[in-house]
């Protein structure tokens, strides 16, 4: 790691200075990361690329004026011109008095080691690794069959450090490592080429699946879409796949947080406590979970991390207000953004719901779209397939989904048992009754 | 990993070149950046030479300084800032049709040898030679290279925010929230080719969004509105202030009226403009030359075929005079052009980076292109729109029965093979018997670019580009872009709505 010890050094020098330039409240955070990235393509390293970074993130207070600063020119000369510039911008603002430090009192009692952020190992990774886990998917995907056109594969991984010094007492670090596998694969058919892939994330890499099976997994995944047609206009059954309802849950964060609550932009403000949702629907926010990744020790504001109950069988529990919108909004913080959204999964396999379905839809991917926070108004493209007494029966693309969030999450009536891990957002699988598509 | 593409939004191409560049052709590189990078011709030249000490086809250093600033209001209150700097060498190795790419935010000759020694690796060989010495080439203008936001008075940027705001609140008493968010940024960049070509640019961007909430008999709607260009800070003339602060409270009050139509199949005006984000997603990825020599391209087996009728012609230009999408030259050093990419209705040139152009035997479309310092280079879209037609606004409204009108966008996607791709409407209208009606709201739009391309059955004359700051995304990198079109009529394609 290009990070080390010599860090909080440099962050205690940038802190003095501060000091010196008359700045009393500061907020430091130098984040430093690597990255590997191997690509292939026909049985060829299609790009190798290797970075190492890490830059000084400076939040200042001063006489209840606020401004962010970052850099990545750390020669000393230039952050002390760099420094002296922030201050004499940020003393150019409009007063804010909501703009402070956090309360110390937030940052005690965070937890420890054992959230495992970290693979041991990383390091130890070997470029001959990742090609070998590259090619290995690539020619399990190219080995599907003669209507592969192009098969591509690779691998990422990084680990990322984010040290954090406050000038009222917050001092710690948090390092995580993370591992992504990916294959893409392209079909033949007509003029069209057809697409899917199947990838993979994990806080350690011995937890990612076989090589061969995601390569395979990608190509019988766009095999599948060959032949793909729209159908009519209608209400229908929706079945969405775990890994494509990750979306539907970025649409509700958009409207669960502190900002969005006070610019009264959130379709779910005056919602807390109310039955906002399907009865079946709990979430959990949870960054405890050992190898999450979307675990922490602490937030951006250095809050202790801790488990939060976002709905409960369909009650709004909780927003994400975060320190500043806190105290504008006038309530008390919680965090200031998810950590693992865990989404309780049902007790039905997939399979199971699919054979539910008399004539209906499977998701299998989220296309473009976009979601109104205010309104709750959403429209998404999708791809997937028919569903005819509980048989796929041809691939579709070409249609839209669209409803309002805040009868949406009402028309929820089955979760699955596969609850997507490759991602913060856990969530099983979604069956919708009566959702809106339109098509021909 | 999510790898699809995608956008958001977050005129007469003249330019001057500047006399000092027309003097002297191939003027010695004489360190002319030395003061900002302080990198000597002989360091670069032995960073190249690491960098092809394995055998790679072809090397390129690309150095850069950002710095940004932007401000923002809420609850009236010019209240944050953020600045920013970013410095950064990448070293790029090419060997066929394969990268290698590393970088390096130390300027020290150890770092840059350590990233070029990196990025060699994607060749395994004996080594190429590098160049005896390096030249600068002139580049020509579509901005000027003297626009120095960082040296401006805070001040005023902050009483442009603050004016601006005061306007949006005493034209509408509805207007319960207002964020503004004014952001500047210049780059100086410096490519230095294993050809021995040097190229420098300069390139500054500026824009300023609203976002307001509005509020009539208990009920809320948000709009907003967005200027982008490469101008300096004259480009907020009170003119175009004036018409951020009129079109944000038009399209918020407009949505007090809106619905969600009734979805399906319809035929769809697109306004004058934005609606060039079609263009973008439904043929503006699927054209980059990079997607179409992997063969992954739903566009790989259509060129020098008609895909159109014979008015439609769609280009990607660099070379529009301060436009968002603008470029002086590319980020691998190509000098930047017009690319026609549908001529008459026969699909023409993809946009080429150097690596396709080879991998082609055609030259480079100055369409390579990178978010930063930290990312290699991929073919990418400028400012691309579609020009003037045959037919009137007017007509072409009247010539539908029951269909919609679309006025602005928020984002759009597209599946490269399939050629399958969205846009996202947020304002329009409903279009019976000819005449706009009722206003629609927040609809996606979901098409084949193809089948769609030839289902444009009407063009206007009326070509406008859009002045709002759109940015493009691929492989995770985020380019500034502008897209244009004349109103045009698409016959028939699925829009989003009620069942």
């Amino acid at each position: 790691m290009s990070v080390d010890k010599n860090d909080y050094a440099q962050a205690e020098r940038a802190l003095a200075l501060l000091k010196k330039l008359g700045v009393k409240d500061t907020a430091l955070v130098m984040h430093s990361e690597e990255s590997t990235t191997c690509d292939v393509r026909e049985g060829k390293v299609e790009a190798l690329q290797q970075s190492a970074s890490a830059s000084l993130n400076v939040g200042i207070y001063i006489d209840g004026r606020y401004a962010a600063h970052s850099t990545n020119d750390l020669r000393p000369a230039e952050l002390e011109a760099f420094l002296k510039r922030a201050v004499a911008l940020t003393k150019q603002l409009q007063e804010d008095s909501f703009r402070t430090l956090p309360d110390p009192k937030l940052y005690a009692n965070r937890p420890g080691n054992e959230l495992q952020l970290a693979d041991a190992a990383y390091h130890t990774r070997q470029m001959s690794e990742r090609k070998a886990s590259a090619f290995a998917m690539e020619a399990a995907a190219r080995a599907a069959g003669k209507n592969v056109v192009v098969a591509s594969a690779g691998t990422t991984d990084e680990i990322l450090d984010t040290l954090r010094l406050t000038s009222n007492g917050f001092r710690d670090r948090q390092t995580t490592t993370s591992f992504h596998s990916y294959a893409n694969v392209t079909m033949a058919d007509g003029d069209k080429r057809p697409e899917d892939s199947a990838y993979a994330s994990a806080r350690v890499a011995g937890v990612l699946p076989a090589p061969d099976a995601l390569g395979r997994e990608a190509a019988a995944r766009a095999q599948a879409r060959i032949g793909a047609k729209k159908i009519k206009s209608g209400a229908y059954p929706v079945l969405v796949e775990a890994r494509a309802a990750q979306t539907l849950f970025r649409h509700l964060l958009s409207a669960l947080n502190g900002r969005a609550l006070q610019q009264k932009r959130s379709f779910l403000d005056g919602k807390l406590e109310t039955q906002a949702f399907s009865k079946m629907l709990t979430i959990t926010d949870d960054p405890l979970l050992a190898h999450g990744l979307g675990s922490r020790r602490f937030d951006q504001d250095g809050i202790s991390a801790k488990k939060t109950a976002v709905v409960d069988q369909g009650t709004l529990k909780s927003f994400y207000i975060d320190w500043y919108y806190g105290k504008k909004l006038g309530i008390a913080p919680t965090t200031g953004g998810p950590s693992n959204l865990v989404v309780e999964p049902g007790t039905e396999a997939f399979t199971t719901l699919e054979k539910k379905i008399d004539k209906g839809i499977i998701v299998t991917s989220f296309i473009g779209g976009n979601s109104n926070s205010l309104t709750g108004d959403f429209s998404l493209g999708l791809v997937g397939f028919y569903v005819e007494k509980g048989e796929r029966k041809h691939p579709v693309s070409e249609l839209n989904l669209s409803g309002n969030h805040t009868q949406f999450w009402k028309q929820l009536a089955a979760l699955g048992n596969d609850p997507w891990m490759s991602s913060s957002i856990r969530t099983p699988s979604l069956l919708f009754e009566g959702a809106a598509v339109s098509g021909a | 990993m999510d790898r699809r593409d995608f956008l958001k939004v977050s005129v007469s191409a003249t330019a001057a070149m500047a006399a000092a560049e027309l003097m002297g052709m191939r003027a010695a590189y004489a360190g002319t950046m030395s003061s900002r990078f302080g990198l000597s011709d002989e360091l670069l030249r032995k960073t190249l030479e690491a960098a092809l000490s394995r055998g790679g086809d072809y090397a390129d250093v690309y150095c850069q300084y950002k710095t940004f600033t932007n401000v923002s209001l809420e609850d009236d209150k010019v209240d944050r800032a953020r600045t920013g700097v970013e410095l950064g060498v990448g070293v790029r190795v090419t060997k066929g049709d394969s990268t290698g790419y590393a970088y390096s935010e130390s300027l020290d000759e150890k770092a840059l040898i350590k990233a070029a020694k990196i990025a060699s690796e994607i060749a395994n060989g004996s080594p190429t030679l590098a160049p005896k010495s390096l030249a600068l080439e002139p580049v020509r203008r579509f901005y000027r290279d003297d626009t120095k936001y960082a040296d401006l008075d805070v001040a005023k940027k902050i009483a442009l925010v603050q004016s601006t705001n005061a306007q949006i609140k005493a034209k509408d008493a509805n207007i319960t929230k207002i964020s503004l968010s004014y952001t500047d940024e210049e780059s100086e960049i410096l490519i230095v080719s294993s050809d021995g070509i040097v190229r420098r640019d300069f390139q500054p961007q500026t824009s300023l969004y609203s976002s307001v909430v509005a509020e009539k008999n208990g009920r809320r709607e948000t709009g907003g509105y967005a200027l982008a260009s490469r101008e300096g800070f004259g480009f907020y003339t009170q003119e175009r202030v004036g018409r951020l602060v009129d079109e944000t409270l038009r399209r918020t009050n407009l949505m007090f009226d809106a619905t969600q139509l009734k979805g399906g199949e319809m035929p769809v005006v697109l306004g004058a403009g934005a609606s060039g984000i079609l263009l973008h997603e439904a043929i503006g990825h699927g054209m980059e030359a990079d997607f179409n020599r992997k063969n992954a391209s739903t566009y790989a087996s259509r060129l020098n075929k008609p895909i159109a009728k014979p008015f439609v012609n769609v280009v990607d230009d660099g070379t529009i005079e301060n436009a968002r999408g603008a470029l002086n030259v590319d980020d691998e050093g190509t000098p930047t052009e017009r690319t026609l990419l549908v001529e008459d209705g026969v699909l023409r040139t993809y946009m080429h980076d150097r690596i396709s152009a080879k991998h082609y035997g055609v030259k480079p479309t100055g369409s390579g292109r990178r978010e930063s310092f930290r990312y290699p280079v991929l073919p990418r879209m400028r400012a691309t729109y579609m020009l003037n037609g045959p037919h009137k606004r007017e007509e072409i409204v009247k010539s539908v029965k029951h269909g919609i009108f679309c006025e602005s966008f928020s984002n759009g996607q597209v599946n490269i093979g399939s050629g399958d791709f969205t846009f996202f409407v947020k304002t329009g209208y409903l279009i019976e018997n000819g005449k706009l009606g009722q206003p629609i709201k927040d609809v996606n739009i979901i098409g084949n670019g193809p089948d769609v391309l030839a289902k444009i059955t009407m063009v206007a004359d009326d070509l406008v580009i859009d002045e709002g700051g759109w940015t493009c995304g691929k492989d995770g990198q985020g380019v500034p872009v502008s897209q244009g079109m004349p109103t045009a009529l698409v016959s028939a394609i699925t829009v989003g709505g009620k069942a």
